[in-house]
């Protein structure tokens, strides 16, 4: 038997906008041009054309990869075919919506999992995405919009990008296009720019982009050389000593408000760089009958997985306890805990986030706020 | 809308308000394309926006360009109508001047001016281009210009740190944030490679630094353009889209390790630190002493420090922190003291209880370490 040539991973660029019609995918195709032009093996693997004319124009003279089509409950749906890219074999795809939701029955559940299919096999990637569907942001952005977006796509696949570029458009100039029809039908400019697309929602989304792409640079600053720095920039006063390897620990419930923990306790960790854990204790073990873990622990579990966060299920009585030891022997430096909700002030002595902070003294413990609207 | 506070201006602040809107309607409209390198496209989009508003029936003219220009901005620009610089000497050194009263004459509606950060040369009108913008913007023409990060003024402290030098013509931050839009041209590194050639690995070092600064002093531009729209609107996000960090400070608490943490986070975050501490009657000297010397850390640290009043703490701090956007509060462990416990709610516990939209982040006490 032969051992086949590793192929070396295709690279991942990210066009990273905060709304429709800013020119995310105008500039994808701009660039996909561009290499065209030099020669490159370019094909779209998606393109979303909402009838603008501009971003169609720029399609020309580019190869499509013709959709896969098929039925799903009597209607009929077109998503990527990724099979037949893969046997394309392209050097460059260019995929619109990389947090698109396949139709079920596709071969994967989203496209940015198909995305990941294509680099494996070596192909470079050019993809769009708005920053409301980060996953870290998606409750920030319920508050600020009210809108609670489904489509999201784990942080971790973004970071893991060669590039993420920025798209930016000011509110003013996007607000234009879409009383113009660039973005829209114009009926239904009117009603996005009544619901989503207000001032407020547009310059807050816009923020939340600019923080994110330099976060997104950031993160890649560790891959470059750092250069000598001239002796004038020194440390800043008082910084000693440098600052220990965190590690943080969700813990997670059968709440509701447990996503919402995740997240946050998620996007602190990627910021402060720490290691990130979770852990739920059950009172009984489950399979002894009584246990038998509930289908909302499940999914909270397996959320915490998708982002990359080691999960651990303990047994215990004692569920403050239990969840102190587990912190102490695995070095945890931080421990999140949700709030134990609304309850009446004299009950609240009893409850297992009084206890925890009680019994880990010798931790930072940080209790999470209920984001609302 | 979003969830928020009512909080109706006073007629005071409505005055001031009219006035401003007045004095912004007379005058032209500011537009600023940031970038962090040269290359990065900042001209191409100022061009390209020109004559765009140009095909939309505006009276464009371009006032200012680098030299030399690409082919790609030279075909834009034979698009538009021009207004040359004037060319000067001083010196020996040779100057493009904006052709200021030649502007004021033509009257356009936009002007297109290029390298905004430009020392004029001795005897001209104004000693920098961006004053000559200002004067345009005061006669109802809207000005279009571009400027590099490297050229703010209040950045040269940074600029110099990563790039071991300062540059020596810039524009004020405040004059940036005078502008009525301001747009982030981003480039990813590659593309910087493509239009560059080849870079060395300590300039791409570099270049992500700077770029990383210009995306977050945009994000701090728009978000005081957001914070003064929802206060016109008299609205207030509990939340905004930046960490704003309050670290409470106790003589008893261990307020070196907090404080010190608070900075590491905010640095991480690109946020803010706010420190806080409630006064209280009746400290004996030591705790005194403790106090001021956890304030002057906290100064060192460049934090913000608040002095809080009230007869209870928790709600001094709790009204503190929301009128400050706060999405984490930092506070000390209560000292340890169980037989006090079985019977009332330590000061961390009430302060869990109040703190039910703000995260809380507890820390151990000094005593328990």
């Amino acid at each position: 038997m032969t051992i086949p040539e590793k192929t070396p991973v295709g690279r991942l660029k990210v066009f990273l906008g905060y709304a429709a019609g800013v020119g995310k995918t105008y500039q994808m195709l701009d660039e996909a041009q561009q290499l065209r032009a030099k020669g490159m093996d370019v094909v779209v693997g998606y393109f979303e054309p909402h009838a603008r004319r501009d971003t169609i124009a720029l399609t020309e003279g580019l190869e499509f990869v013709p959709r896969r089509k098929f039925e799903y409950r009597g209607s009929a749906f077109e998503e990527m075919d990724t099979e037949a890219i893969l046997r394309r074999k392209p050097a460059v795809c260019v995929v619109d919506e990389f947090a698109h939701t396949n139709v079920p029955g596709s071969e994967r559940l989203k496209r940015w999992e198909d995305v990941q299919v294509l680099l494996a096999a070596g192909i470079d990637v050019f993809t769009t995405l708005n920053v409301q569907h980060l996953e870290s942001l998606n409750d920030e952005v319920w508050h600020i919009t009210g809108v609670r977006v489904r489509e999201t796509v784990p942080d971790w696949v973004v970071d893991a990008a060669d590039e993420v570029v920025l798209v930016d458009l000011t509110p003013r100039a996007l607000q234009n296009r879409l009383e113009r029809g660039v973005v829209y039908a114009t009926d239904k400019a009117k009603k996005a720019m009544e619901n989503f697309f207000t001032e407020t929602n547009l310059t807050a989304l816009r923020e939340m982009a600019l923080r994110h792409t330099a976060h997104e640079v950031e993160g890649r600053l560790s891959d470059l050389p750092e250069p000598a720095r001239a002796p004038a920039e020194a440390a800043r006063p008082g910084l000693e000593p440098p600052a220990r390897h965190e590690r943080i620990l969700i813990c997670l419930t059968e709440r509701p408000s447990t996503a919402m923990l995740i997240r946050r306790g998620k996007h602190v960790a990627d910021y402060l760089h720490a290691d990130c854990l979770a852990v739920h204790v059950e009172r009984h073990a489950s399979g002894s009958g009584r246990g038998a873990r509930s289908r909302t622990l499940e999914k909270h579990l397996s959320f915490a997985r998708n982002l990359h966060i080691e999960t651990h299920v303990l047994t215990s009585k004692d569920v403050a306890q239990a969840i102190v030891d587990f912190a102490r022997e695995q070095n945890i430096t931080q421990i999140f805990l949700g709030r134990a909700g609304a309850k009446p002030l004299w009950k609240l002595t009893d409850g297992t986030v009084h206890r925890v902070v009680r019994l880990a003294r010798d931790r930072e413990i940080t209790i999470v706020a209920e984001r609302r609207r | 809308m979003p969830a928020g506070i009512d909080r109706r201006p006073s007629p005071d602040e409505l005055l001031r308000r009219v006035q401003a809107e007045e004095r912004r309607e007379r005058r032209g409209r500011l537009k600023v394309f940031l970038g962090y390198a040269s290359r990065v496209g900042k001209s191409f989009r100022m061009l390209d926006e020109g004559r765009r508003r140009k095909e939309r029936g505006q009276d464009v003219v371009a006032a200012a360009m680098q030299s030399p220009l690409t082919p790609d901005l030279e075909a834009l620009l034979n698009k538009l109508d021009s207004i040359p610089t004037l060319k000067e000497t001083h010196a020996g050194k040779e100057y493009d001047v904006l052709d200021v009263a030649a502007i004021f004459r033509r009257h356009p509606q936009v002007c297109l001016v290029d390298e905004l950060a430009y020392d004029n040369p001795p005897g001209s009108r104004n000693p920098k281009r961006w004053q000559d913008v200002d004067n345009i913007l005061d006669q109802g023409v809207a000005v279009i210009t571009a400027v590099n990060l490297q050229h703010i003024e209040e950045q040269q402290e940074d600029v110099e740190r990563i790039t071991g030098k300062r540059a020596r013509q810039t524009v004020p931050e405040s004059f940036l944030r005078s502008a009525d839009e301001i747009v982030l041209v981003d480039a990813a590194l590659d593309d910087l490679r493509k239009r560059a050639g080849v870079l060395e690995p300590v300039d791409e070092r570099r270049f992500a630094e700077l770029r990383e600064l210009a995306l977050l002093l945009a994000a701090d531009v728009i978000d005081d353009q957001l914070m003064t729209y929802l206060r016109s609107n008299g609205v207030e996000l509990r939340w905004g889209t930046q960490e704003r960090i309050l670290v409470c400070v106790t003589p008893r608490s261990d307020a070196a390790a907090m404080l010190r943490s608070g900075r590491r986070n905010v640095d991480r975050f690109h946020g803010d630190l706010l420190v806080c501490y409630v006064r209280q009657s009746g400290l004996s000297p030591k705790d005194q002493e403790t106090m001021d010397a956890n304030l002057a850390l906290a100064r060192e640290l460049e934090a913000e420090v608040h002095v809080l009043e009230g007869p209870d703490p928790i709600g001094a701090i709790m009204r503190f922190a929301r009128e400050q956007r706060i999405t984490q509060i930092f506070v000390g462990h209560s000292a340890p003291d169980r037989w006090k416990e079985m019977w009332s709610r330590s000061p961390v516990d009430r302060l869990i209880q109040a703190a039910d939209d703000i995260d809380l982040r507890i820390f151990p006490h000094l005593l328990a370490q």
